[in-house]
């Protein structure tokens, strides 16, 4: 609407901007804020007396001398040892996202190149898998991992997290491979390459932005994850989600709430920079399955 | 390809699919046909000098143990799990059924029981959340298309955040807000005037919150979408409309919402699925006291002191069932697609 937005009227323009500001203070603000908040003492965080003492730290200067403390964060990451669970949370990512990328680009590759009825019905398949709440998978693990003694552990966790993000990950790149035109690896299968080396040699160098685009989302997936990694981790192998909410049964008893605000924060930092590197591959991700309809 | 090649080619995924996402399904299916063992009681007659003999009732831990072990499902009991208090109640809906008097003593009797009132919220909170997000996605599209160029990148940057963000993360931010010794419970306590006012307290004000809470989420994703869409208006169009006379705004309702229609169904169909398994903002809201969602009900029986493994999979049989009925447009979309492409 580009060549619209010039004959906007003021009125609207202006309506226009005000309304693009209130989004952006209402996406924005409620993590300034605890940003803010989580350098407080609790009182100040959660004032009673006055809300400007969050912005100020009336208590925390009179704690601390200064109107700012990482009080919050020394409980939290060494007190508490929350490092355990980032270096968990990172164990848990980095494998997460290498498996599901290589199993999911053979199976998404195989889709996209296959002319074949079943592929159609392989994608229904996974289009179902998708729609499954993780928790109701999760109530049908419990009894086997109790039996067969693999509950609680990293890598049992790792694997069902790798398994709940196929669905998401073969429709991705079953797109993005259907983009790279097929004539490239016909060329050099003519030439006498088999399927897996036409794959290897010609279709592996190019597929990375598609690649890459997804290997975010199963990133985010697995970070995000409370539902899977609740249930299956074992107190000593948490990451930091669960622990977070480990921390809010026992907190608001021990008056120790600025530990959960500061690890809420820590926990939020990966997310940001995140997304202020890869903005354009997150958005090209989501219209990607979109676009297709 | 040929078959043999992407047999081997799709077997890694297709393996890790089955075993974790077909199985489990199959898993649940079973476990909920089948509840724990009652206890083994046998009789024990103790006697005691002068005072006599007596019979006592205990547990038989040995026999309950191997009995467990002989049977680690536990003994089969059909459907009995899904009819009870816990779940459809049907006792007790034909119950009331029979005795209330009117409509609204027997919705809000039904509401007591836990399975109905993980329902009402579940389905209030997919069905007010989606139209919503659509049309906050949709507003927040269109002003953003407005902006200075250079802003844009500013702009969707920061409208990412709500929707990157753990979702458990997210809610406690917010949660921590709405306090009544936070920055928006205090907002709402003078607006109210009223400074005992908790956003906490009330179940309609927590419902509320938890909407808010959905919105904020998903919107940038609606958003993030419909603003793709906007980049490819058919402008032709609308400078026709415009020399026909149309207004702004009917420019907007009758050329470019028609044009967004396939996206506006897109988030649709993707927001009913998601906000069905709504779970994480009630976790991190503290809100089980009022309201209460049928993925939190399956984290509540699996979490709990006791574990109640055959209740949660009758739970979750009975979510799958609702998200299939939630799924079945898409499906029909994609196979009418589909069927339309060959």
């Amino acid at each position: 609407m580009a060549g619209n937005a010039q004959k906007m009227p003021a009125g609207l323009r202006f309506a226009a901007s005000g309304f693009v500001i209130f989004w952006l203070i209402l996406a924005a603000f409620p993590f300034i804020w605890t940003f803010w908040g989580s350098f407080k003492v609790e009182l100040d965080f959660f004032s009673l007396s006055d809300w400007t003492n969050a912005l100020t730290g009336e208590r925390t200067r009179a704690a601390y001398d200064r109107p700012f403390t990482g009080a919050g964060y020394y409980g939290s990451w060494i007190q508490e040892e929350f490092w355990r669970n980032v270096i968990n949370t990172f164990i848990v990512c980095f494998f997460v996202v290498c498996t599901s990328l290589t199993i999911g680009t053979l199976g998404g590759y195989a889709l996209s190149r296959s002319g074949y009825r079943y592929t159609f019905w392989l994608l229904i398949a996974a289009l179902i898998f998708r729609a499954m709440p993780p928790i109701t998978l999760v109530s049908g693990y419990l009894l086997p991992f109790f039996e067969w003694k693999i509950w609680g552990i990293l890598p049992t966790t790792i694997i069902v997290l790798v398994a709940i993000n196929q669905p998401f990950t073969l429709w991705m790149l079953h797109s993005f491979f259907k983009n790279i035109p097929q004539e490239l690896d016909e060329s050099a299968k003519v030439d006498g390459c088999t399927q897996f080396q036409a794959f290897r040699r010609v279709i592996v160098p190019v597929m990375w932005p598609g690649v890459i685009t997804t290997g975010l989302f199963s990133f985010l997936l697995a970070y995000n994850d409370f539902a899977v990694t609740s249930m299956l981790l074992s107190e000593s192998n948490r990451t930091m989600v669960p622990e977070i909410a480990a921390y809010l049964g026992t907190t608001y008893t021990e008056g120790n709430v600025m530990f959960a605000v500061s690890a809420v924060v820590s926990a939020s930092v990966p997310l940001f920079i995140l997304v202020m590197f890869f903005q354009r591959q997150i958005v090209s991700g989501l219209t990607a399955g979109a676009v297709k309809g | 390809m040929r078959h043999k090649t992407f047999f081997w080619f799709f077997l890694p995924t297709a393996t890790a699919m089955l075993l974790f996402i077909a199985a489990p399904i199959v898993s649940v299916v079973i476990q909920s046909v089948f509840a724990p063992h009652e206890a083994v009681f046998i009789e024990v007659e103790s006697c005691t000098p002068l005072v006599g003999c007596k019979t006592e009732t205990t547990i038989d831990q040995e026999a309950t143990r191997a009995l467990k072990e002989a049977q680690p499902l536990g003994r089969f009991v059909g459907a009995e799990t899904y009819f009870n208090r816990g779940h459809l109640a049907v006792a007790e809906v034909r119950e009331l059924w029979l005795n209330e008097p009117d409509w609204s003593s027997f919705f809000s009797r039904l509401g007591n029981l836990p399975f109905y009132r993980a329902m009402a919220f579940t389905l209030t909170f997919t069905f007010v959340v989606t139209p919503l997000v659509i049309v906050v996605g949709l507003m927040v599209a269109l002003a953003v298309n407005t902006v200075h160029e250079r802003l844009k990148g500013v702009v969707i940057f920061f409208s990412l955040l709500p929707f990157v963000i753990t979702p458990l993360i997210g809610a406690l931010v917010l949660f921590w807000m709405i306090d009544t010794r936070g920055i928006l419970g205090t907002a709402a306590q003078w607006l109210a005037n009223d400074p005992n006012l908790s956003l906490k307290a009330s179940t309609g004000m927590m419902w509320i919150s938890l909407i808010v809470y959905g919105v904020w989420h998903a919107a940038p994703f609606a958003f993030v979408i419909f603003y793709a869409g906007l980049q490819t208006l058919p402008f032709d169009q609308i400078e026709a409309a415009q020399i026909d006379g149309a207004s702004r705004f009917q420019r907007v309702r009758y050329v470019v919402v028609p044009h967004l229609m396939p996206l506006i169904t897109f988030v649709a169909l993707m927001q009913l699925m998601d906000n069905f398994r709504v779970f994480e903002p009630i976790v991190g809201f503290n809100a089980e006291a009022h309201a209460q969602s049928l993925s939190w009900s399956i984290f509540n029986d699996l979490g709990g002191e006791v574990q109640q493994l055959s209740s949660a999979a009758a739970t979750s049989v009975m979510t799958i069932i609702g998200v299939a009925i939630l799924l079945s447009p898409v499906l029909y979309r994609t196979w009418r697609d589909n069927r339309r492409a060959a």
